[in-house]
């Protein structure tokens, strides 16, 4: 079974963001960046499928610019077995990345594709639930635990127990499907010196979204990115009581 | 022409998060019609008919829709869009798992989250965790989106609609319901109550979580958490407020054992009052917080519990 893993370079999960004063982005000159942490998780569950011999390899995909293949080598350092970059420096809008993936699916043809459910840059929460509508295959999305069926024939399958709003709902899925991996799924591992150094030599293949047809113009148009409304400063209060008197004050008690 | 609401519920009940998409429906095109998808839910269909401003109600009852899984409900969504210039859900689990499934195959953006109908085809949206707000604009064509519920007001139930039955769309037959764990509590719901009291890591187990119980129950409030108590096992995954969990906006959040992770603070800062509980006074909550007590909750929690009681909170 092969599997495919996208991933996307986001700032890092513990910078704090900074508006430009133009109000046309936020700063991201000399931010640190890092793999999407959803998409580690992803290629956690990717790189444990293979171990577990239910995967014959993991190619793990990265649409971005030319930095982006540090984040693919990060995968290949977790495990994974080779990496296609498809490079570009425009920002590229969800759908046009799934059209990309689905390009790349046509030609590599993975029977199981994870990926995060969601960038925790422009947390759009949409790439994976896209792709599988563009292919015509099932998704699981915020997938909690995952349990491999027959891989082979009529019956093979996924299933994968997903985190709700209610609590946990589990489908069962045909392959080949679509999986977006939620916190839980696993504790993505951190890279051994050895893994780093090997994955120096894995390969990484470089493309372009022309190179595989797909129109990346943006569609939608931002109009400007702003600072979130401050909230005051508040007080220190001494007791419990004196906390409930300024709450009944304020009307929300 | 008009805009499509998808109703949330659970085949018993209609969940407010569609009253509330239904209000950032009527800003972008109206009238308003709700689908509601599901099996034997012809009681949520009435509910739907109530909602202020919606012209009618489309029911399609059947058992591939019991589960509204992403499959079976794209195709149903698509056999309808052609009548719509706006598509819209709450941004749930549900919305969010079905949604873009219908914006790829009609080959239009989606906008997530949306928390501003500036104009028909201009939405304030929140990234980076909610450190950023967005204003962008759709092309022309559809407007695809899904609403985070805490920012719209609920549209009222004054209104009678009509209920059409419509029938299913073809199952593509690829996916099908395993199971499910579903939290049962007499509380109100997080994403709508008007006082949530949320616990984190501060707590130290799931045993000392249940502190928090009974001044939910004294104050009619619902129990969130922290990723990090959720993580640690103290909850389960539904009481996670968050980035990635649920986002709400209370009239009064109470904070407790939080250290207030950029992630955490996406997910309450929009509430109208924060309480912070803490014993660390260099706690990040304490920057959003309008009132913090420092010290150990420990202490605290009983304190704050009979200090209600006496005040005649039951």
């Amino acid at each position: 079974m092969k599997v495919l893993v996208p991933v996307k370079r986001v700032i890092d999960y513990n910078v704090k963001v900074r508006v430009k004063a133009d109000q046309t982005g936020v700063d991201l000159a000399n931010v640190k960046m890092s793999m999407n942490p959803f998409d580690e998780i992803a290629v956690e569950a990717a790189v444990q499928l293979k171990e577990q011999g239910r995967a014959s390899e993991v190619i793990v995909l990265s649409v971005g610019p030319g930095q982006a293949s540090e984040t693919i080598r990060t995968a290949l350092a977790m495990g994974a077995d080779r990496g296609i970059l498809v490079k570009t420096d425009q920002p590229v809008e969800p759908l046009a990345v799934a059209k990309i993936i689905k390009a790349v699916v046509e030609t590599e043809k993975p029977d199981f594709i994870i990926t995060g459910k969601q960038a925790i840059d422009d947390d759009a929460n949409q790439v994976g639930q896209m792709l599988a509508a563009l292919l015509d295959w099932p998704q699981a999305t915020f997938a909690h635990a995952l349990e491999m069926g027959p891989e082979e024939g009529e019956k093979r399958s996924v299933k994968v127990s997903r985190e709700i709003d209610g609590g946990l709902q589990t489908v069962e899925v045909k392959l080949p499907a679509v999986m977006t991996t939620d916190l839980r799924l696993n504790q993505p591992r951190y890279a051994s010196l050895p893994n780093i150094m090997k994955a120096k030599k894995k390969p990484i293949e470089e493309k372009s979204p022309a190179d595989l047809g797909v129109d990346i113009t943006p569609r939608l148009k931002v109009l400007k990115v702003s600072e979130p409304p401050k909230r005051g400063g508040g007080v220190k209060v001494a007791s419990v009581s004196e906390l409930l008197d300024r709450l009944k004050a304020d009307g929300v008690l | 022409m008009a805009s499509l609401v998808l109703a949330e519920h659970d085949n018993a009940m209609l969940k407010d998060a569609t009253h509330k998409t239904v209000s950032a429906a009527a800003q972008i095109s109206m009238p308003v019609h709700v689908l509601v998808a599901g099996e034997n839910c012809g009681a949520v269909a009435e509910a739907a008919a109530k909602i202020a401003g919606v012209e009618k109600v489309l029911l399609a009852d059947a058992a591939i829709y019991a589960k509204q899984l992403a499959e079976p409900m794209q195709a149903l969504i698509l056999s309808l869009a052609a009548n719509y210039d706006a598509i819209l859900a709450a941004a749930t689990t549900t919305g969010k798992n079905i949604l873009p499934r219908v914006a790829a195959k009609l080959d239009t953006p989606q906008i997530s989250e949306i928390l501003k109908v500036v104009s028909p085809d201009t939405f304030e949206r929140p990234i980076y965790a909610g450190n950023a707000i967005e204003t962008v604009q759709a092309p022309a064509g559809k407007k695809i989106a899904t609403v985070r519920i805490t920012a719209f007001a609920a549209a009222p139930e004054s209104g009678s609609a009509g209920i059409e039955k419509i029938p299913a769309a073809a199952d593509p037959g690829l996916s099908a319901f395993a199971g499910e764990t579903l939290s049962k509590s007499e509380r109100p719901e997080l994403t709508s109550a008007k006082i949530v009291i949320s616990g984190g890591r501060g707590l130290g187990s799931a045993e000392n979580f249940k502190l928090l119980d009974s001044i939910a129950d004294k104050l009619h409030a619902a129990v969130g958490a922290s990723r990090a108590a959720v993580d640690a096992g103290y909850v389960a995954n539904d009481y996670q407020v968050g980035q990635t969990g649920k986002a709400v906006a209370p009239e009064l959040y109470i904070a407790v054992g939080i250290s207030g992770a950029i992630q955490h603070l996406a997910g309450m800062k929009d509430s109208r009052r924060i309480v912070a509980i803490n014993k660390d006074e260099e706690a990040p909550i304490f920057q959003v917080a309008d009132y913090g007590l420092v010290g150990d909750l420990f202490k605290i929690l009983p304190e704050l519990d009979e200090e209600l009681s006496k005040r005649g909170y039951k």
